[in-house]
């Protein structure tokens, strides 16, 4: 019964919010100095989860909303492959070795290759921006990601034009990932948790591979290393410590619509007027906050990415 | 079991009914509720309501496995003990969730399968719990009283629908739920099947006619 709750984090290792922003505002007023290219080169996370990442403040592409705590969104994770109880990736994320690490990018690529992912990190200045992520399961956050456009990695390996999804594939290996050990009663997903995207959606400015958050390198139950953000899709379309992004012709098979078609759907686009089976997605509760707020249509994202959709039945392709 | 030992099963029963109250009290002045609170608060209590009330549905199968007489004493007040958790579930759910947006709450009454049989399974709860004083079942009568809380089975299923339809793909515990409710229902109808076999023949043998 009290063995349910999620071990809690030492005080030590919160982020105050005050202390958070107040950073923030020291690396973005510090300007010149800070956002030097020794900054960017020191930015480069060979250190573990929780090291200082420094970034740029993206005020374009934030929300101007508070984040959510920090240590809520570490402790109240959906990440199945750790377990499937909100508190499991906290207690179970010290198994994942997210250093060293490679991502595979292949496919209908002119350029495929392999990086090493702290190489990666340094190819792209890395950005700060605040985005709303809402859950399936009808909760919601405000976290401020650290990362650079999925569009930067993709142009360098030049997509050739049967490339029309892009599929990202998370890491498979029992030994660190327990949720992906066979269970008594079998259940589950068909591992590896694979994931994908209209080429259109993933090339948009909003998407964003992911290697930072709260001015930190990734927490792993948070998906380190690297991981994509689709703040107009429900989270589980955002998949988490990716080892392979692959360019494919056909629409990606993925690890949900295997599990249950009827309720997970490959666009999964936040939309307040198609309600799952189990939870109506007219209202959400944001983490932190008593009372129930209306969902917003593609999560509040509609002006930048309504347009990839016109035309299109949405409540068809859900 | 003398009354000593009465007692002291009477205070464990007590003392299992208040124990997930205290745990939650304890979780709120501590403020460790957790980055969710209200689905905390709404999942701790309707595990103890299935928790206990498949204790109350354990009871009769002890005595009819073991032979013992002590469980039937127990039934009343666990079953009393389920009634309050899932009434405390229920509450959490209109306060706390849907803060009396009653709209929202019929739409998913209607509309989530889930929802539908949770709420079900309480209605069936509440007669159960209107009678079970002696005074009741005195005033009902032993066999119009035990008809009517075999009723319970009937929540038993239905609390086992809200939990498996609720669980999302990839969760197995509500598998142990529905498999202890199987052996609790089983158990009973298999010994309802062999006092059916050993009951004395009723129909007459068929005699040859009279000759007139």
């Amino acid at each position: 019964m009290l063995s349910r709750r999620a071990e809690r984090f030492k005080t030590s290792e919160i982020t105050d919010e005050t202390l958070y922003w107040s950073r923030r505002e020291f690396i973005v007023g510090g300007g010149a100095l800070v956002l030097s290219a020794s900054a960017i080169a020191d930015a480069a996370p060979s250190a573990p989860a929780g090291a200082p990442l420094k970034a740029s403040h993206n005020d374009t592409f934030s929300a101007k909303e508070a984040p959510t705590k920090f240590e809520s969104a570490t402790t109240y994770n959906n990440f199945y492959e750790f377990g499937v109880n909100k508190d499991d990736p906290a207690r179970e994320a010290h198994r994942l070795k997210a250093r060293p690490w490679t991502i595979k990018v292949d496919g209908f690529v002119q350029k495929p290759k392999t990086y090493d992912v702290d190489e990666l990190i340094k190819l792209f200045p890395l950005e700060e921006r605040v985005y709303a992520l809402r859950c399936v399961e009808a909760w919601s956050m405000i976290i401020p990601w650290i990362g650079f456009p999925l569009n930067a990695l993709l142009k360098q390996v030049e997509p050739t034009s049967q490339a029309k999804f892009v599929e990202f594939t998370t890491l498979l290996d029992p030994a660190q990932f327990p949720g992906q050990r066979p269970g008594f009663f079998g259940g589950g997903l068909d591992w590896p948790y694979v994931e994908g995207l209209r080429l259109d959606e993933a090339l948009h400015p909003l998407t964003l591979l992911t290697v930072g958050m709260y001015g930190q390198v990734l927490p792993n139950q948070n998906g380190a290393p690297i991981r994509v953000v689709v703040p107009w899709k429900y989270g589980f379309k955002s998949a988490k410590s990716i080892v392979r992004i692959r360019l494919v012709g056909e629409q990606p098979k993925t690890a949900w619509e295997k599990a249950a078609s009827q309720e997970y759907g490959f666009y999964s686009n936040v939309n307040p007027n198609v309600s799952h089976p189990r939870w109506s997605q007219a209202s959400e509760r944001r983490i932190g906050e008593f009372r129930r707020r209306p969902t917003q249509m593609f999560n509040g994202y509609a002006d930048q990415v309504a347009s990839l959709y016109a035309g299109m039945d949405l409540k068809k392709y859900y | 079991m003398g009354r000593r030992g009465r007692l002291v099963v009477k205070i464990a029963v007590w003392a299992v009914g208040l124990a997930p109250l205290a745990a939650l009290g304890w979780w709120i002045v501590r403020d460790d509720l957790g980055a969710n609170p209200i689905s905390l608060i709404t999942n701790h209590l309707g595990d103890w309501t299935f928790r206990l009330l498949l204790a109350s549905l354990a009871m009769t199968p002890l005595r009819i496995v073991f032979g013992w007489g002590w469980p039937a004493l127990l039934r009343r007040l666990l079953g009393l003990f389920a009634f309050a958790y899932a009434a405390l579930h229920f509450s959490v759910w209109i306060l706390l969730d849907h803060f009396f947006n009653w709209g929202q709450m019929a739409e998913d009454i209607i509309k989530r399968p889930y929802i539908t049989v949770g709420m079900l399974a309480l209605l069936t709860l509440v007669p159960l719990a209107a009678t079970s004083t002696t005074g009741m079942i005195k005033r009902l009568g032993a066999r119009r009283w035990t008809r009517l809380h075999r009723l319970v089975y009937l929540t038993g299923v239905l609390a086992a629908l809200h939990f498996l339809w609720l669980a999302k793909v990839g969760r197995t515990d509500q598998y142990v739920y529905v498999a202890v409710l199987a052996v609790l229902l089983g158990v009973r109808v298999v010994n309802w099947a062999r006092r059916f076999a050993r009951r004395p023949e009723k129909i007459p043998h068929p005699r040859p006619a009279t000759p007139p």
